[in-house]
């Protein structure tokens, strides 16, 4: 599905223009200009050096939120839309929340509310890490567009066939999105107004109407490629190596990151 | 004598379900000419279309793109040869910018680089649209989605164009830009449509299908004028149209 940044109700009538690139911050920065590939392991390192982190040391996590702050400054992302995109990981948090309530073990009082130490522990470690780890994906998906992440995955070795079906996805999204705002459209135009259960079997009709309507449009997409003369394999158009130089100054990030991961290690008590 | 652009001899089709749309279908197109393919719904207008770049093969019958016949030894070179621009443009558009899925075709016939690039960039300025190469496709009108779908195929070099539908859904404005595209390109056109005004402005000849075969085939102003061909085969001009102003 499309992630539709401004609501519903927010899409103009007939939109030009879909919501698959609302992510993507343009921009000319050093972050927008480094190659996808070398981009998506660095983000996928860091958070790895981040999860390996002790859980005790908070001066390590005030470095890594530092270290991200810099890049969003650097990327020109304002900090106040790094912090609206991070709300996207509430509901994972919510999980977290529950944890010194029902831990087990030592007990504190905060509040008059008796907590688990361990338990609060737990929540201050997924609570964290979470967020050091959205963040860092909220930054590259702001300096990168999809269709790059996508062509950066084929660089690292992901099978083609998965990029291929990612990439149909992200263009497909916004047509059928499309195709479901106008059923919806057709329903409520005839007074449809579902509210109870047993009007979900026009919900549920429409779904079924969408998948026979996907699927015949993907054999049209196949019949249109194949008159083009595909033959089972994407052209690959143009070349994106990275140079060493480029990894080596996107995989600073993830190597300053493990220095503070095993320094944390090193120094704990 | 060069062979003319598109040969079609008695080609009859039946779907597997046994749903036969095509009986002995036979037409020529010479090199250069632009002929509207006209017909009612179900006549069997795109079955025929699927004939000429080998998507369909045909029960009985043949045909031949510029000399070539459609046959699974040589399917490449005749889908080179016959580019289709197919209704819904959402169908033909599929990579994540323009100019990369105008590169699409020439890149599956093998070309790369300052080659590809120059058909990328020639196919685009013939439509109008080198401007928004760099844009995903779904960010574009419907109308400027046609022009690049029919910059996908022409990217190709084709032998001849066949052009299903091309002003359905379109506004006045879309089709006029479109027509003024069609009639500036020095190729070969099919253009199978009901949209007789459309047939006449851009096509000097028709052939009208009805049924599973051609019925008709002559001047598109002779053709739109005969009122009781058109009745026979639920074709109908629109509203106020004059077909005795045709003949002037």
């Amino acid at each position: 599905m499309v992630l539709q940044i401004g609501g519903a109700g927010a899409a103009p009538p007939n939109p030009p223009s879909g919501h698959s690139h609302a992510l993507y911050l343009p921009g000319t920065s050093p972050l927008h200009r480094a190659r996808p590939q070398c981009k998506l392991a660095a983000a996928f390192l860091f958070v790895l050096a981040v999860v390996a982190t002790p859980r005790e040391a908070f001066w390590a996590y005030g470095v890594y939120a530092l270290t991200l702050a810099a890049l969003a400054r650097v990327a020109g992302l304002p900090l106040r839309t790094l912090a609206r995109r991070l709300v996207i990981e509430l509901p994972f948090l919510l999980f977290a929340v529950f944890l010194p309530v029902v831990g087990q073990g030592q007990r504190v009082e905060v509040l008059g509310m008796s907590l688990s130490v361990e338990g609060l522990w737990a929540a201050w470690n997924i609570v964290v890490k979470g967020t050091l780890g959205v963040a860092a994906s909220v930054i590259l998906a702001a300096t990168t567009p999809v269709p790059e992440l996508l062509r950066g995955l084929e660089r690292l070795r992901l099978p083609s066939a998965f990029t291929t079906i990612a990439g149909f996805m992200v263009r497909y999204g916004d047509v059928i999105a499309d195709d479901i705002r106008r059923m919806r459209i057709a329903r409520v135009s005839r007074c449809h107004d579902p509210r109870w259960i047993w009007h979900a079997r026009a919900v549920a009709a429409t779904a079924g109407t969408l998948f026979i309507r996907s699927y015949e449009r993907g054999e049209r997409v196949y019949l249109a490629m194949v008159s083009r003369g595909y033959a089972g394999s994407m052209p690959v158009l143009e070349d994106l190596a990275a140079t060493r130089a480029q990894w080596l100054a996107a995989l600073a990030l993830p190597a300053a990151a493990a220095l503070v991961a095993a320094t944390a290690w090193g120094i704990r008590p | 004598m060069t062979p003319p652009a598109l040969e079609v001899e008695g080609v009859a089709f039946a779907y597997p379900d046994g749903h036969q749309a095509l009986f002995g279908v036979s037409l020529r197109i010479e090199r250069g000419e632009r002929v509207a393919l006209l017909g009612p719904n179900g006549a069997g207008k795109t079955t025929l279309v699927l004939q000429c770049n080998g998507v369909l093969l045909p029960g009985a019958g043949r045909v031949a793109v510029a000399g070539l016949p459609v046959a699974a030894e040589h399917l490449r070179e005749i889908r080179r040869r016959v580019g289709i621009v197919f209704q819904d443009p959402d169908d033909q558009l599929f990579m994540p910018t323009v100019a990369e899925d105008v590169a699409f075709g020439p890149a599956n016939l093998g070309l790369r680089g300052a080659e590809l690039e120059t058909r990328v960039k020639g196919a685009l300025a013939a439509v109008g649209m080198e401007e928004h190469a760099a844009r995903p496709p779904h960010h574009l009108s419907f109308g400027q989605r046609r022009r690049v779908a029919v910059a996908t195929v022409l990217a190709m070099e084709p032998e001849i164009l066949i052009l299903d539908e091309p002003s359905s859904n379109l506004d006045p404005a879309s089709r006029r830009e479109l027509a003024e595209i069609v009639t500036g390109l020095d190729i070969t056109i099919l253009m199978v449509t009901h949209d007789l005004p459309y047939a006449l402005q851009l096509c000097p000849r028709s052939l009208i299908m009805n049924g599973g075969v051609i019925t008709a085939d002559g001047p598109t102003p002779d053709l739109l004028a005969d009122a009781e061909l058109l009745a026979a085969n639920r074709l109908e001009l629109p509203f106020g149209f004059d077909p005795a102003a045709l003949r002037r």
